[in-house]
């Protein structure tokens, strides 16, 4: 019997739950298809599909459906709305599914289920009713799904690890600088990456905020926000407390027009004050030399000011 | 002393449309009240210039207006908040605000608030005041934005038939004034039923089959009529008969009252949408399903740029529009926005409107 094909968009939340979504799916038995890396195709493919004012990424995820399309059986779409008790994501985590299926009408198939912490929907309950017409054992989902959450947990932990001990082995030369954006647009090769290579040439060693250990990150967050409440934000916010005595700068990626950033950042500027930041905000028109300039810039300072404060010692 | 303290506290709270009487009816037991001045052109340019760039723009508002009136002298601001984006508003504009170097206290509605849990955060801008007063007020409040509500629905319907001009505008601006002297549940009950006949009374020249417009979208836009350049007064002008449901009180009464009307709205919203899409969303997708199949000439959806919620509902409006032939039309305000842009997409909409009927009529 041929297998079931499954799509999974790379974007958006792919970024953060890949290891567990692939792993999970694999060990059911299907064949799991990832989008490619995004390109210029997949993002112009994605603006003329979405509406015009959706942020960046959310146009991306749908071009990469697009791809996937002619490709699967069916496109994994979890829908998450909340992750923690008196706590909220962004509103178009929510909605994907209903945004994918008005946008490409009767030619998508989805496999969708909902976790809602406040609403008493774990994960684990949205799993067993969505693959129930693929496995008719219980039992073999819950196991592939400890399995892939064990997977995830580990992976993550060998991830916090390297970058401890690059941190702890950085040569005191080379300033440290913290990227603060979500990993779908860190990790994304049309936005971040490009970003992160740059910064990495101008002699910069690079930490990513949304890799830290997330309870406690989670716990200091409250050092410099009281009320927020967007779960993956709070994660970035609490990776700069974590991390505030070993860095020497942050590069903030935002993509246009986000929602929550626009406010988290905007109170970061006023909150952190001995820590330079700059902003970077991204959209789907290209042209890189004046970023390059204000990277280069910013690298700069950093290095000056690294200097001098070694001096001072 | 503690009694110099509370006398000390001037408190301040954005404006919204015509309920800034019912928020007042709130606060006035509590202390001294400073009204920041009708919002103009300066207050958004105020908003604008302090506050993040793509914020959206009810912040804008809310900002500006917080600053004319901690000019005025205000020194304690209330903000709300609530689902999507507004809920984090009131730390960041605390922030900006202090940045900026005005001395004064903040207060925020606790997240997730009931009736009674808010009273008790309000009892802290004065502890001597007593709960069962503060319910009260509140209790006070409620009933004049749904005098407010009642009042403002049916002049929508009609305004755009008065004989006289300006008659329905003039006895609606006397009820406001009325109602804000109203110190009872049952007197304000008596002042709308009082000025919801006078309304009825003003001669109409109301033809059998109007054009029939739904306004969906965003609360803080469709209600403060400032932040949509009046759309509603420009559409009545035309002769239109518009429709809206969002208003405070049915906000009140969907999030407090009876939780299942969210339900209802996505049921309506079916096969659009299988989940909620966050805030006002789904009640916009499910409106505008209803209002196609029962045979509205158009609708008309407006929200800030980059509202979250409305975004998301909006492929599902294309999806309506296209399967029902229903003409919708989207506009987006943020500062940039020009009031002329807005009124030439309106009138060229209104002609399409009526032409689609007459070529319906001849039918």
């Amino acid at each position: 019997m041929e297998k079931i094909k499954i799509g999974l968009p790379r974007a958006l939340l792919y970024h953060k739950y890949h290891i567990f979504w692939e792993d999970f799916l694999n060990r059911l038995g299907f064949e799991v298809i990832v989008s490619p890396e995004t390109n210029k195709e997949i993002l112009k493919k994605g603006v003329s599909l979405a509406i015009d004012e959706s942020c960046l990424s959310l146009k991306i995820y749908l071009g990469h459906i697009d791809w996937l399309l002619s490709r699967v059986d069916y496109v994994f779409i979890p829908r998450i709305v909340s992750l923690e008790k008196k706590e909220a994501l962004c509103t178009k985590f929510m909605a994907l599914g209903d945004i994918a299926r008005n946008t490409f009408k009767k030619e998508i198939k989805t496999i969708e289920y909902t976790i809602d912490i406040i609403e008493k929907q774990w994960e684990i309950f949205g799993i067993l009713k969505a693959f129930s017409k693929f496995e008719k054992n219980p039992f073999k989902i819950i196991l592939a799904y400890r399995a892939a959450k064990k997977l995830e947990r580990e992976t993550e932990e060998v991830k916090i690890q390297k970058q401890f001990t690059q941190i702890k082995e950085a040569d005191n030369e080379k300033p440290t600088v913290l990227i603060l954006s979500h990993p779908y647009t860190t990790y994304d090769a049309l936005l971040g990456k490009p970003i992160v290579e740059f910064l990495k040439k101008q002699e910069l060693s690079l930490i990513y905020a949304d890799i830290v250990p997330k309870k406690e990150a989670m716990e200091l967050s409250k050092n410099i926000s009281r009320d927020l409440y967007w779960t993956y934000n709070k994660e970035l916010l609490g990776a700069i407390e974590y991390y505030k005595d070993k860095i020497d700068g942050i590069v903030f990626l935002m993509v246009f027009p986000c929602g929550p950033d626009a406010l988290v950042v905007n109170l970061c500027q006023h909150k952190i004050k001995n820590v330079p930041i700059t902003v970077i905000t991204l959209d789907e028109l290209e042209g890189d030399a004046g970023l390059k300039t204000r990277l280069e810039s910013f690298a700069d300072i950093l290095k000056i000011k690294k200097i001098q404060d070694g001096k001072r010692k | 002393m503690e009694k110099e303290n509370n006398k000390t506290k001037k408190v301040c709270f954005p404006h919204m449309g015509n309920y800034f009487i019912a928020f007042k009816e709130i606060v006035e037991p509590l202390a001294e009240i400073i009204s920041p001045p009708p919002i103009t052109k300066k207050t958004v340019e105020l908003g604008t210039r302090y506050g993040p760039e793509s914020a959206c723009i009810p912040f804008k508002y809310n900002l500006g207006n917080y600053i004319e009136a901690l000019d005025k002298g205000a020194n304690f601001v209330i903000q709300a908040g609530g689902g999507c984006r507004f809920g984090y508003y009131g730390e960041v504009q605390e922030e900006i605000l202090k940045k900026l170097g005005y001395e004064f206290e903040f207060f925020k509605f606790p997240n997730d608030y009931n009736f009674l849990t808010l009273a008790r955060a309000l009892q802290k801008i004065n502890p001597k005041v007593s709960i069962v007063k503060i319910l009260y007020s509140l209790g006070l409040a409620y009933f004049k934005i749904r005098a407010i509500d009642k009042l403002d629905d049916y002049v929508r319907l009609n305004i755009g038939f008065e004989i006289e001009k300006g008659e329905f505008e003039k006895t609606f601006k006397l009820f406001l004034k009325d109602l804000e002297k109203d110190k009872k549940i049952l007197s304000i009950r008596r002042t709308q039923a009082r000025y919801l006949k006078l309304l009825k009374n003003i001669k109409l020249n109301k033809p059998k089959n109007p054009i029939r417009v739904v306004i969906l979208g965003e609360v803080y836009v469709v209600m403060e009529p400032f932040s949509n350049f009046n759309i509603e007064k420009q559409l009545g002008a035309k002769g239109v008969e518009v429709h809206r449901h969002s208003s405070l009180s049915t906000t009140i009464h969907d999030l407090f009252f009876n939780k299942r009307v969210m339900k209802e709205f996505l049921e309506k919203a079916r096969p659009y949408l299988r989940n909620d899409t966050g805030a006002h969303g789904t009640e916009t997708v499910g409106l505008a399903h209803h209002s196609a199949k029962a045979g509205f000439d158009g609708a008309i959806h407006i929200k800030p740029f980059g509202c979250m919620p409305e975004v998301n509902a909006m492929s599902a409006l294309h999806r309506i529009s296209n399967d029902y032939k229903f003409p919708i039309i989207y506009f987006s305000f943020d500062s940039q926005t020009s009031e002329t842009g807005v009124k030439t997409r309106l009138e060229a909409f209104y002609d399409l409107l009526i032409m689609k009927k007459q070529k319906n009529e001849q039918r």
